[in-house]
Protein backbone atom coordinates (compact mmCIF):
# COMPACT_ATOMS: atom_id res chain seq x y z
CA UNK A 1 0.00 0.00 0.00
CA UNK A 2 1.16 3.33 -0.78
CA UNK A 3 2.10 5.54 1.83
CA UNK A 4 1.38 9.02 -0.27
CA UNK A 5 -1.09 11.46 0.06
CA UNK A 6 -2.25 14.65 -1.30
CA UNK A 7 -1.53 18.06 -0.79
CA UNK A 8 -3.14 21.48 -1.63
CA UNK A 9 -1.56 24.63 -0.83
CA UNK A 10 -4.17 27.77 -1.83
CA UNK A 11 -3.84 31.72 -1.38
CA UNK A 12 -6.56 33.74 -2.34
CA UNK A 13 -5.18 34.78 -5.65
CA UNK A 14 -4.28 31.05 -7.23
CA UNK A 15 -3.76 27.48 -5.88
CA UNK A 16 -0.36 27.90 -4.60
CA UNK A 17 0.79 23.97 -4.92
CA UNK A 18 -0.19 21.05 -5.06
CA UNK A 19 1.42 17.68 -4.89
CA UNK A 20 -0.14 14.05 -5.06
CA UNK A 21 3.10 11.86 -3.83
CA UNK A 22 3.46 13.22 -0.26
CA UNK A 23 4.42 11.06 2.46
CA UNK A 24 5.03 13.06 5.28
CA UNK A 25 4.27 16.89 6.05
CA UNK A 26 5.06 18.88 9.00
CA UNK A 27 2.92 21.79 9.81
CA UNK A 28 3.27 24.52 12.21
CA UNK A 29 0.18 23.98 13.93
CA UNK A 30 -0.98 26.67 16.80
CA UNK A 31 -0.31 24.59 19.52
CA UNK A 32 3.18 22.96 18.32
CA UNK A 33 4.40 21.76 15.23
CA UNK A 34 2.16 18.85 13.80
CA UNK A 35 3.72 15.70 11.52
CA UNK A 36 0.70 14.30 9.21
CA UNK A 37 1.22 10.90 7.56
CA UNK A 38 -0.88 9.31 5.26
CA UNK A 39 -4.12 8.49 7.38
CA UNK A 40 -4.26 10.89 9.63
CA UNK A 41 -7.48 11.91 11.79
CA UNK A 42 -9.30 14.32 10.16
CA UNK A 43 -8.34 17.74 12.00
CA UNK A 44 -8.54 21.18 11.57
CA UNK A 45 -6.32 23.66 12.83
CA UNK A 46 -4.72 27.20 12.23
CA UNK A 47 -0.88 27.59 11.83
CA UNK A 48 1.19 30.06 13.18
CA UNK A 49 4.59 31.50 11.87
CA UNK A 50 6.92 29.01 10.78
CA UNK A 51 8.19 26.72 8.31
CA UNK A 52 6.18 24.12 6.65
CA UNK A 53 8.04 20.95 5.32
CA UNK A 54 6.68 18.72 2.67
CA UNK A 55 8.08 15.46 2.08
CA UNK A 56 8.17 13.41 -1.10
CA UNK A 57 9.90 10.77 -2.38
CA UNK A 58 11.87 12.70 -4.59
CA UNK A 59 13.06 15.15 -1.45
CA UNK A 60 11.91 18.07 0.68
CA UNK A 61 10.20 21.29 0.11
CA UNK A 62 10.70 24.06 2.83
CA UNK A 63 8.24 26.63 2.89
CA UNK A 64 7.73 29.95 5.49
CA UNK A 65 4.37 30.42 6.29
CA UNK A 66 2.46 33.73 8.64
CA UNK A 67 -0.83 32.64 9.17
CA UNK A 68 -3.87 30.29 7.67
CA UNK A 69 -5.07 26.68 8.33
CA UNK A 70 -5.00 23.99 7.33
CA UNK A 71 -8.00 20.54 7.36
CA UNK A 72 -6.92 17.36 6.53
CA UNK A 73 -9.56 14.58 5.64
CA UNK A 74 -9.49 11.86 3.19
CA UNK A 75 -5.97 11.79 2.79
CA UNK A 76 -6.31 15.50 2.01
CA UNK A 77 -4.35 17.87 3.09
CA UNK A 78 -5.60 21.50 2.33
CA UNK A 79 -3.21 24.68 3.41
CA UNK A 80 -5.09 27.94 2.91
CA UNK A 81 -2.72 30.83 3.99
CA UNK A 82 -2.40 34.32 2.85
CA UNK A 83 1.28 34.59 3.03
CA UNK A 84 3.42 31.75 2.13
CA UNK A 85 7.13 32.15 0.52
CA UNK A 86 9.10 29.33 -0.85
CA UNK A 87 12.19 29.16 1.10
CA UNK A 88 14.33 28.66 -1.83
CA UNK A 89 12.94 31.26 -3.27
CA UNK A 90 12.77 33.69 -1.03
CA UNK A 91 15.50 36.83 -1.20
CA UNK A 92 17.56 38.40 1.79
CA UNK A 93 16.73 41.32 1.32
CA UNK A 94 12.73 40.51 1.48
CA UNK A 95 13.60 38.54 4.82
CA UNK A 96 14.87 41.79 6.18
CA UNK A 97 11.85 43.59 5.23
CA UNK A 98 9.70 40.85 6.70
CA UNK A 99 11.68 41.21 9.79
CA UNK A 100 11.89 45.07 10.47
CA UNK A 101 8.09 44.73 10.04
CA UNK A 102 7.23 42.50 12.18
CA UNK A 103 9.97 44.38 15.11
CA UNK A 104 7.85 47.39 14.02
CA UNK A 105 4.73 45.81 15.25
CA UNK A 106 6.31 43.99 18.13
CA UNK A 107 7.32 47.49 19.41
CA UNK A 108 3.58 48.30 19.77
CA UNK A 109 2.32 48.89 23.39
CA UNK A 110 -1.22 47.94 22.38
CA UNK A 111 -1.27 44.91 21.28
CA UNK A 112 -2.66 41.96 23.45
CA UNK A 113 -1.12 38.95 24.87
CA UNK A 114 -1.88 36.52 22.03
CA UNK A 115 -0.45 38.52 18.90
CA UNK A 116 2.44 39.39 21.13
CA UNK A 117 3.30 35.58 21.15
CA UNK A 118 2.60 35.74 17.52
CA UNK A 119 5.01 38.42 16.69
CA UNK A 120 7.67 37.00 18.81
CA UNK A 121 7.15 33.45 17.31
CA UNK A 122 7.41 35.52 13.81
CA UNK A 123 10.86 37.31 14.18
CA UNK A 124 12.50 33.78 16.13
CA UNK A 125 11.80 32.25 13.41
CA UNK A 126 12.96 34.49 10.76
CA UNK A 127 15.94 35.53 12.63
CA UNK A 128 16.58 31.40 12.59
CA UNK A 129 16.03 31.79 8.63
CA UNK A 130 18.44 34.68 8.28
CA UNK B 1 -29.30 72.34 -43.59
CA UNK B 2 -25.83 72.02 -42.03
CA UNK B 3 -23.45 73.27 -44.28
CA UNK B 4 -20.64 70.96 -46.37
CA UNK B 5 -18.15 72.09 -43.73
CA UNK B 6 -20.21 71.46 -40.91
CA UNK B 7 -20.89 67.97 -42.05
CA UNK B 8 -17.36 67.03 -42.57
CA UNK B 9 -16.12 68.04 -39.44
CA UNK B 10 -18.90 66.13 -37.66
CA UNK B 11 -18.23 63.54 -39.54
CA UNK B 12 -14.14 63.26 -38.45
CA UNK B 13 -15.09 63.80 -35.03
CA UNK B 14 -17.17 60.47 -34.62
CA UNK B 15 -14.63 58.60 -35.92
CA UNK B 16 -11.90 59.75 -33.83
CA UNK B 17 -14.64 59.05 -30.90
CA UNK B 18 -14.79 55.49 -32.74
CA UNK B 19 -11.49 55.07 -32.93
CA UNK B 20 -10.95 56.01 -29.08
CA UNK B 21 -13.81 53.43 -27.87
CA UNK B 22 -12.27 50.49 -30.47
CA UNK B 23 -9.29 51.02 -28.34
CA UNK B 24 -10.89 51.20 -24.99
CA UNK B 25 -13.21 47.51 -25.83
CA UNK B 26 -9.76 46.29 -27.37
CA UNK B 27 -8.11 47.11 -23.97
CA UNK B 28 -10.90 46.04 -21.98
CA UNK B 29 -10.94 42.69 -23.40
CA UNK B 30 -7.12 41.89 -22.73
CA UNK B 31 -7.90 43.25 -19.03
CA UNK B 32 -11.22 40.71 -19.33
CA UNK B 33 -9.09 38.02 -20.04
CA UNK B 34 -6.80 38.45 -17.19
CA UNK B 35 -9.57 39.13 -14.51
CA UNK B 36 -11.16 36.43 -15.35
CA UNK B 37 -8.10 34.06 -14.70
CA UNK B 38 -7.67 35.70 -11.77
CA UNK B 39 -11.54 35.19 -10.50
CA UNK B 40 -10.99 31.89 -11.21
CA UNK B 41 -7.97 30.97 -9.33
CA UNK B 42 -9.16 32.60 -6.47
CA UNK B 43 -12.54 30.57 -6.41
CA UNK B 44 -10.78 27.26 -4.38
CA UNK B 45 -9.78 29.50 -1.54
CA UNK B 46 -13.22 30.99 -0.76
CA UNK B 47 -14.74 27.74 -1.71
CA UNK B 48 -12.37 26.08 0.93
CA UNK B 49 -12.86 28.92 3.09
CA UNK B 50 -16.52 28.41 3.03
CA UNK B 51 -16.59 24.33 3.68
CA UNK B 52 -14.25 24.44 6.68
CA UNK B 53 -16.52 26.91 8.39
CA UNK B 54 -19.32 25.30 7.56
CA UNK B 55 -17.69 22.40 9.13
CA UNK B 56 -16.91 24.05 12.27
CA UNK B 57 -20.34 25.84 12.95
CA UNK B 58 -21.53 22.48 13.03
CA UNK B 59 -19.27 21.22 14.61
CA UNK B 60 -20.57 24.23 17.70
CA UNK B 61 -22.31 22.44 20.22
CA UNK B 62 -23.61 25.68 22.22
CA UNK B 63 -25.30 27.84 19.67
CA UNK B 64 -24.71 30.91 23.03
CA UNK B 65 -20.92 30.79 23.28
CA UNK B 66 -20.37 30.85 19.27
CA UNK B 67 -18.60 33.87 18.21
CA UNK B 68 -20.44 37.22 17.56
CA UNK B 69 -19.25 37.43 13.82
CA UNK B 70 -20.99 34.09 13.23
CA UNK B 71 -24.10 34.13 14.95
CA UNK B 72 -24.58 38.10 14.50
CA UNK B 73 -25.28 40.08 18.03
CA UNK B 74 -28.94 38.76 18.38
CA UNK B 75 -30.00 42.52 16.85
CA UNK B 76 -31.31 43.80 13.70
CA UNK B 77 -31.28 47.30 14.29
CA UNK B 78 -28.31 48.69 12.53
CA UNK B 79 -27.37 47.76 8.77
CA UNK B 80 -24.09 48.54 7.58
CA UNK B 81 -23.80 48.05 3.38
CA UNK B 82 -20.33 47.63 1.81
CA UNK B 83 -21.11 49.06 -1.62
CA UNK B 84 -18.05 47.75 -3.79
CA UNK B 85 -17.98 49.19 -7.66
CA UNK B 86 -15.40 50.43 -9.87
CA UNK B 87 -13.23 53.55 -10.12
CA UNK B 88 -13.61 54.34 -13.53
CA UNK B 89 -16.76 54.78 -15.78
CA UNK B 90 -17.77 53.90 -19.20
CA UNK B 91 -18.72 50.76 -18.22
CA UNK B 92 -22.28 50.75 -19.25
CA UNK B 93 -24.68 49.77 -16.59
CA UNK B 94 -21.96 48.54 -14.78
CA UNK B 95 -22.23 50.85 -11.10
CA UNK B 96 -25.90 51.92 -11.97
CA UNK B 97 -26.89 48.20 -11.78
CA UNK B 98 -25.49 47.70 -8.33
CA UNK B 99 -26.17 51.29 -7.44
CA UNK B 100 -30.10 50.04 -8.34
CA UNK B 101 -30.21 46.94 -6.25
CA UNK B 102 -28.44 48.77 -2.75
CA UNK B 103 -30.83 51.76 -3.08
CA UNK B 104 -34.11 48.98 -3.31
CA UNK B 105 -32.44 48.05 -0.28
CA UNK B 106 -31.39 50.81 1.20
CA UNK B 107 -35.14 52.06 1.42
CA UNK B 108 -36.55 48.90 2.69
CA UNK B 109 -34.33 49.15 5.64
CA UNK B 110 -35.34 53.07 6.34
CA UNK B 111 -38.66 52.16 5.60
CA UNK B 112 -38.52 49.58 8.66
CA UNK B 113 -37.16 52.42 10.84
CA UNK B 114 -33.59 50.54 10.84
CA UNK B 115 -30.46 52.75 10.76
CA UNK B 116 -28.31 52.55 7.96
CA UNK B 117 -24.52 52.70 7.35
CA UNK B 118 -22.89 53.04 4.28
CA UNK B 119 -19.27 52.31 2.98
CA UNK B 120 -18.26 52.89 -0.40
CA UNK B 121 -15.59 50.51 -1.77
CA UNK B 122 -14.78 52.19 -5.24
CA UNK B 123 -15.22 56.13 -6.29
CA UNK B 124 -18.20 56.11 -8.74
CA UNK B 125 -20.68 54.48 -6.36
CA UNK B 126 -19.37 57.22 -3.82
CA UNK B 127 -20.16 60.28 -6.77
CA UNK B 128 -23.74 58.14 -7.20
CA UNK B 129 -24.78 57.81 -3.98
CA UNK B 130 -23.64 60.84 -2.33
CA UNK B 131 -26.17 63.20 -3.42
CA UNK B 132 -28.89 60.99 -1.89
CA UNK B 133 -27.62 58.91 1.17
CA UNK B 134 -24.64 61.24 1.79
CA UNK B 135 -24.90 61.42 5.41
CA UNK B 136 -25.27 57.80 5.76
CA UNK B 137 -21.63 57.08 4.36
CA UNK B 138 -19.53 56.50 6.99
CA UNK B 139 -16.72 55.74 5.18
CA UNK B 140 -15.33 55.84 1.30
CA UNK B 141 -12.78 53.53 0.32
CA UNK B 142 -10.92 53.68 -3.36
CA UNK B 143 -8.22 51.69 -4.84
CA UNK B 144 -7.80 53.98 -7.91
CA UNK B 145 -3.75 53.18 -7.48
CA UNK B 146 -3.43 49.65 -7.27
CA UNK B 147 -3.48 48.20 -10.98
CA UNK B 148 -5.29 44.82 -9.77
CA UNK B 149 -7.47 43.65 -7.15
CA UNK B 150 -5.55 42.24 -4.61
CA UNK B 151 -5.37 40.41 -1.64
CA UNK B 152 -3.77 43.07 0.41
CA UNK B 153 -7.02 45.85 -0.52
CA UNK B 154 -9.33 43.65 0.64
CA UNK B 155 -7.76 43.03 4.00
CA UNK B 156 -7.91 46.63 4.62
CA UNK B 157 -11.31 46.47 3.71
CA UNK B 158 -11.86 43.64 5.71
CA UNK B 159 -10.24 45.23 8.68
CA UNK B 160 -12.03 48.31 8.49
CA UNK B 161 -15.11 46.27 9.42
CA UNK B 162 -14.44 44.12 11.94
CA UNK B 163 -12.82 46.89 13.82
CA UNK B 164 -16.79 48.63 13.18
CA UNK B 165 -18.33 45.45 14.13
CA UNK B 166 -16.02 44.93 17.31
CA UNK B 167 -17.19 48.60 18.15
CA UNK B 168 -20.85 47.82 18.01
CA UNK B 169 -21.61 50.03 15.41
CA UNK B 170 -23.82 48.05 13.09
CA UNK B 171 -25.65 44.50 14.07
CA UNK B 172 -25.56 43.44 10.03
CA UNK B 173 -23.50 43.70 7.33
CA UNK B 174 -24.23 43.12 3.58
CA UNK B 175 -21.75 43.51 0.72
CA UNK B 176 -22.97 44.56 -2.94
CA UNK B 177 -21.06 43.48 -6.01
CA UNK B 178 -21.68 42.69 -9.46
CA UNK B 179 -21.36 38.63 -10.31
CA UNK B 180 -19.76 37.83 -13.14
CA UNK B 181 -21.32 35.70 -15.23
CA UNK B 182 -20.53 36.04 -18.46
CA UNK B 183 -18.83 38.74 -20.99
CA UNK B 184 -22.81 40.58 -21.34
CA UNK B 185 -24.40 39.57 -18.08
CA UNK B 186 -23.53 40.65 -14.48
CA UNK B 187 -25.86 39.86 -11.97
CA UNK B 188 -25.85 42.66 -8.89
CA UNK B 189 -25.33 40.44 -6.11
CA UNK B 190 -26.27 41.43 -2.36
CA UNK B 191 -24.57 39.09 -0.16
CA UNK B 192 -24.54 38.91 3.68
CA UNK B 193 -21.55 38.64 5.56
CA UNK B 194 -22.22 38.89 9.46
CA UNK B 195 -23.51 37.19 10.91
CA UNK B 196 -22.90 34.33 8.30
CA UNK B 197 -25.56 32.49 6.83
CA UNK B 198 -24.58 28.67 7.74
CA UNK B 199 -28.15 27.31 6.91
CA UNK B 200 -27.44 26.66 3.27
CA UNK B 201 -24.89 23.86 4.37
CA UNK B 202 -25.72 20.64 2.52
CA UNK B 203 -25.95 17.90 5.70
CA UNK B 204 -24.81 15.30 3.87
CA UNK B 205 -21.71 16.24 2.90
CA UNK B 206 -20.77 17.64 6.78
CA UNK B 207 -20.90 14.01 8.63
CA UNK B 208 -17.58 13.60 9.04
CA UNK B 209 -16.46 14.48 12.23
CA UNK B 210 -13.08 16.54 12.76
CA UNK B 211 -10.58 17.30 15.37
CA UNK B 212 -10.31 20.46 16.46
CA UNK B 213 -7.00 21.69 17.85
CA UNK B 214 -7.38 24.28 20.09
CA UNK B 215 -11.27 23.77 19.88
CA UNK B 216 -13.78 24.81 17.73
CA UNK B 217 -14.25 28.40 19.61
CA UNK B 218 -10.88 29.35 18.98
CA UNK B 219 -10.29 28.44 15.62
CA UNK B 220 -13.73 30.20 14.99
CA UNK B 221 -12.31 33.13 16.30
CA UNK B 222 -9.01 33.29 14.36
CA UNK B 223 -11.01 32.07 11.02
CA UNK B 224 -14.13 34.45 10.40
CA UNK B 225 -12.08 37.89 10.49
CA UNK B 226 -9.95 35.90 7.50
CA UNK B 227 -12.98 34.92 6.29
CA UNK B 228 -14.88 38.42 6.16
CA UNK B 229 -11.25 39.98 4.04
CA UNK B 230 -11.93 36.89 1.80
CA UNK B 231 -15.71 37.22 0.68
CA UNK B 232 -14.63 40.68 0.23
CA UNK B 233 -11.68 39.88 -1.68
CA UNK B 234 -14.00 37.50 -3.73
CA UNK B 235 -16.49 40.42 -4.48
CA UNK B 236 -13.46 42.92 -5.88
CA UNK B 237 -12.66 39.60 -7.92
CA UNK B 238 -15.76 39.56 -9.15
CA UNK B 239 -16.21 43.08 -9.44
CA UNK B 240 -13.66 43.83 -11.53
CA UNK B 241 -14.22 41.09 -14.03
CA UNK B 242 -17.79 42.24 -14.02
CA UNK B 243 -16.14 46.14 -15.02
CA UNK B 244 -14.07 44.90 -17.83
CA UNK B 245 -17.09 42.45 -19.19
CA UNK B 246 -19.07 45.34 -18.70
CA UNK B 247 -16.55 47.96 -20.23
CA UNK B 248 -16.44 45.55 -23.42
CA UNK B 249 -19.65 45.51 -24.45
CA UNK B 250 -20.73 48.73 -24.03
CA UNK B 251 -17.73 50.16 -25.92
CA UNK B 252 -18.38 47.48 -28.46
CA UNK B 253 -22.35 48.78 -28.63
CA UNK B 254 -20.74 52.61 -29.15
CA UNK B 255 -17.87 51.82 -31.61
CA UNK B 256 -21.02 50.21 -33.26
CA UNK B 257 -23.28 52.96 -33.32
CA UNK B 258 -20.40 55.00 -33.92
CA UNK B 259 -19.93 53.20 -37.27
CA UNK B 260 -23.61 53.98 -37.76
CA UNK B 261 -23.39 57.38 -37.25
CA UNK B 262 -20.57 58.00 -39.94
CA UNK B 263 -22.26 56.27 -42.54
CA UNK B 264 -25.62 58.12 -42.46
CA UNK B 265 -23.14 61.14 -41.94
CA UNK B 266 -21.86 59.93 -45.17
CA UNK B 267 -24.83 59.70 -46.80
CA UNK B 268 -26.09 62.95 -45.98
CA UNK B 269 -23.05 65.05 -46.47
CA UNK B 270 -22.90 63.70 -50.21
CA UNK B 271 -26.67 64.13 -51.26
CA UNK B 272 -26.14 67.60 -50.56
CA UNK B 273 -23.18 67.81 -52.05
CA UNK B 274 -24.56 66.74 -54.81
CA UNK B 275 -27.59 69.08 -54.14
CA UNK B 276 -25.24 71.73 -54.51
CA UNK B 277 -23.50 70.76 -57.68
CA UNK B 278 -27.11 70.55 -59.26
CA UNK B 279 -27.97 74.07 -57.98
CA UNK B 280 -25.05 75.29 -59.23
CA UNK B 281 -26.17 73.84 -62.69
CA UNK B 282 -29.20 75.07 -62.57
CA UNK B 283 -28.19 78.16 -62.59
CA UNK B 284 -25.51 77.98 -65.19
CA UNK B 285 -28.16 76.60 -67.72
CA UNK B 286 -31.04 79.01 -67.00
CA UNK B 287 -28.35 82.07 -67.47
CA UNK B 288 -26.92 80.91 -70.17
CA UNK B 289 -31.01 80.05 -71.54
CA UNK B 290 -32.13 83.55 -70.88
CA UNK B 291 -29.49 85.15 -73.18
Amino acid sequence: MSEEFKVEIVNPEASFLSKEDVTEVIVPAFEGEMGILKDHISIISFLKPGILIIYTKSGEHKFYVEDGIFEFKNNNLSVLTSSIFDLKKIEKSMLMNLIKLAEEEASKEDIDDQSRFLIDQKIEVLKSLN
Amino acid sequence: MASLDDLKKRITSVKSTQKITKAMKMVAAAKLKRAQESAEKGRPYSEKMNNVILNLSNGISDKETAPKLLSGTGKDKIHLCVVMTSDRGLCGGFNSNIIKKAKNYFGEILKEGKELKIITVGSKGNDQLKRQYGNKIIENVSFKNSKNANYFDAEKVGRIIIEKFEKEEFDICTIFYNQFKNVITQIPQAQKIIPLNTESADKNELEDSYEFEPDEDEILNNLLPKNISTQIFKAMLENSASEQGARMSAMDNATRNAGEMVDKLTIQYNRSRQAAITKELIEIISGAESL
